[in-house]
């Protein structure tokens, strides 16, 4: 019971190797440095593991499993401690954290290795870790709000790592400023929750919650709470209207987007949602929002990724369209599927990003897929891990990602929140990723060599960097058979874990429904990553000529999605320079300096006038300073006589 | 009996010509025994106070304004005697450093 009387120590150890390193670690050698980062995380996993198997041992009653440490804020009735809990969906969460987290760690030893700032890289990292195990752990929302802001801090940090890049730096505040709004509504939210509820803690907000009726009228105090805690999910998980940021975040070394922008950080929100499922659920408006919005992204992500050239980015807007299946899944009341999507993505998502550091490394830093081609050879492990993690996210049998997105299509089918057209959205986007994932392995990794012999010579990255491919890769492959036993008519070993949470598995109506149903259901998602494969082998490696003279001849559509539908220019002249407009000319020149600054100036200069005109009464002639003394007695006096009279 | 109105009536225009020797007079040593009649004309008062009231306390206080008097004119009289030699002068109208 040891780790589970003492839970603070899973964030502690890593804020400790990020103060370690920050504070001490001048002049120290890449080795020491490498040893306090991957020591604590490690610890850190080791004591996560060692939770789960306390956990195992509690009874029913003890979970939710609180364990309250100080009070951190009592003002008036509002108290806020440093509250830990654990329950299934922690687990998962912690486990996916520490362990794909250290895993990215021991590649950072090798991609950053010719780095300048790499104490300062780690120190970062260790620190993100730190926020993010906070945020997983919180038993109250202010506690996850510290741990929200703080891997906002981390993101903002490590995407301006570069700081003597400009694109980098300003991609880090534009991530910063866009996930301020979705915060704003965020905090918004936590307000309203603490006047409806009087508490911000985990236990008694969702025992009060789920006390109230179902809001079927699509408004009131749940609903909105609901919504505004979507604003801030959509700022963090990168969904429509504020997923702008993420893509632009690939300016961060590699391994900063496997970790943070493709396996925990960005989850964040769709952890969130899936931890307040209790309001949601009885906020259908809210439901059908999460779901739409999820879907939409994830469509609207998977057009843009078609036609990307830069690596990077496909797998950034890849990111994006796996996030909005998330929140589908959450939307349509498939929170386990969510988090089970969550949790397979972290392993696949991640092995992609750091497989694409390692085609990066390969080719001295190169990143336009169109100067890559015919790596297989050159390249074979990473080729390997590339093909296992591109078949997860394709959906194909028996990979993880097969089994995560058909739970989630299954419910958008025949769930309790069930809404064809979603379904058949996901569909397309299934055949959609499966196309441009496809599409990215066979430019990079096929067909003819396209970039200079004689200035790249492709080689394989140091075993650091290998073994985390390859564990991810055996993850990718199987971290889904959890759910197997479901496609046979047993149980999902994964939705049943977290029943605790979300309460009855949500596929036990699907079960009833029959398997040649399930089966048909299945099948389509399936059916759809086939289309999508054929369509991308038969465009980039049987006719490598077509994709162009099809570029060509749809050059409408075609600049649509290679200009990202211009969302970033519509934001720029809607939103941000009307506020840039309005901050120079009415806050700056008007109200800064017109009228604060014209206040304070006045005020100085009418105290500089007076002292002026006062200054000549001191003449310096002591015959006109007498006869002030004498005026003044004679004034006294009239007034005590006056007085006492 | 000689009426306390009388001494004080006397006092008052002693204490009043004191003043107006010293906001007017422009030497320094007429300013100095200004000061000195205004000094004598509250002793004066207070004498005539302290045997109209029957009461030792003014009298004391009498000896107390002549000590003051006594090292105000020590030292007022030094201060006079350097601004003499600086300045060549006892017009106080040429001593007009004290100011910004």
């Amino acid at each position: 019971m040891f780790v589970l009387e003492h839970l603070w120590i899973i964030p502690l150890l890593p804020l400790l190797g990020a103060a370690t390193n920050g504070i001490f670690g001048r002049g120290w050698s890449r080795a020491a440095t490498n040893s306090v980062a991957l020591g604590t995380t490690g610890l850190s996993f080791l004591a996560a593991v060692e939770m789960v198997r306390e956990f195992a041992g509690l009874d029913a009653t003890q979970i939710p499993w609180v364990h309250s440490y100080f009070t951190w804020i009592a003002a008036g009735t509002f108290r806020a401690d440093y509250a830990l809990q654990v329950d299934a969906l922690t687990i998962v969460m912690l486990l996916v954290v520490t362990g794909v987290g250290w895993l990215i760690h021991l590649y950072s030893t090798g991609y950053m290795a010719d780095d300048a700032g790499y104490r300062r890289f780690f120190s970062y990292l260790n620190l993100f870790m730190f926020f993010m195990l906070t945020l997983v752990l919180a038993a109250n929302y202010t506690l996850l709000f510290v741990g929200w802001e703080g891997v906002g801090l981390c993101s903002y940090l490590l995407i301006g790592f570069w700081f003597l890049k400009k694109t980098a730096t300003d991609a880090g505040d534009k991530a910063f400023w866009v996930n301020r709004i979705g915060d704003f509504g965020f905090l918004l939210g936590l307000f309203l929750l603490f006047r409806q509820f009087g508490t911000l803690d985990f236990a008694p907000v969702f025992q009060s919650a789920s006390a109230m009726p179902v809001e079927t009228a699509g408004h009131g105090v749940l609903t909105a709470i609901s919504l505004l805690l979507l604003a801030g999910a959509t700022g963090k998980s990168a969904q429509i209207p504020l997923y702008v940021w993420l893509p632009d975040a690939m300016e961060g070394p590699t391994p900063v987007s496997a970790l943070m922008h493709a396996a925990t950080m960005v989850t964040a929100g769709v952890y969130m949602i899936a931890r307040s499922h209790l309001l949601f659920l009885h906020a259908p408006a809210a439901m059908t929002t999460v779901a739409t919005i999820g879907m939409v992204t994830a469509f609207f992500a998977a057009t843009i990724a078609l036609v990307q050239t830069d690596f990077k980015k496909v797998l950034a807007y890849s990111t994006i369209s796996q996030l909005g299946y998330m929140f589908l899944g959450c939307g349509v009341g498939a929170f386990s599927a969510g988090v089970f999507h969550l949790m397979t993505h972290a392993f696949f998502k991640g092995l992609l990003f750091l497989g694409a550091g390692s085609v990066m490394h390969a080719m001295g830093g190169e990143q336009d897929m169109r100067r890559m081609g015919g790596l297989a050879k050159s390249i074979p492990w990473t080729y390997g891990c590339m093909l296992a993690a591109t078949l997860a996210i394709a959906g194909t049998p028996g990979f993880s990602g097969f089994f995560s997105k058909d739970a989630i299509l299954l419910a958008a089918h025949s769930g309790p929140y069930a809404n064809a057209p979603l379904y058949w959205l996901g569909i397309l986007t299934a055949g959609l990723t499966s196309f441009y994932m496809f599409r990215l392995l066979f430019l990079t990794f096929h067909g003819q060599a396209r970039y200079d012999h004689h200035s790249v010579h492709p080689h394989e990255s140091p075993p650091n960097m290998l073994v985390p491919l390859v564990v991810l890769a055996v993850l990718s492959v199987a971290g889904g058979w959890w759910a197997a036993p479901h496609l046979f008519g047993g149980t999902d070993l994964f939705a049943r874990f977290l029943g605790p949470v979300f309460g009855v598995p949500e596929t036990a109506a699907a079960n009833q429904a029959g398997s040649e149903l399930l089966a048909a259901l299945l099948g389509a998602p399936v059916i759809a990553g086939l289309l999508g494969f054929l369509l991308a082998w038969w465009l980039y490696i049987r006719r490598p000529e077509l994709p162009d003279r099809i570029a060509e001849s749809l050059s409408g559509p075609y600049r649509l999605l290679s200009g990202k539908y211009f969302i970033d220019e519509i934001y720029a002249a809607v939103i941000v320079r009307p506020l840039l407009w309005i901050s120079t000319r009415v806050l700056w020149q008007t109200v800064d300096e017109r009228v604060i600054d014209g206040t304070v100036n006045g005020i100085a200069r009418g105290s500089e006038e007076f002292g002026e005109r006062v200054r000549r009464l001191n003449s310096g002639n002591t015959r006109t300073y007498a006869t002030w003394v004498v005026l003044g007695a004679v004034l006294l006096t009239i007034v005590l006589v006056w007085m006492a009279g | 009996m000689v009426p306390i109105s009388y001494y004080l009536t006397l006092s008052a225009i002693l204490f009043g010509l004191g003043v107006v020797g010293f906001v007017f007079k422009r030497n320094i040593i007429t300013i100095f025994m200004a000061i000195e009649l205004m000094l004598n004309a509250v002793n004066l008062a207070f004498v005539a106070f302290s045997r109209a009231l029957g009461q030792l306390q003014g009298q004391v206080f009498v000896f107390f304004v002549i000590v003051v008097a006594a090292a105000e004119a020590a030292v007022g009289l030094g201060i006079v005697i350097l601004i003499a030699r600086n300045r060549q002068s006892l017009n106080v109208e040429r001593v007009n450093l004290l100011k910004l």
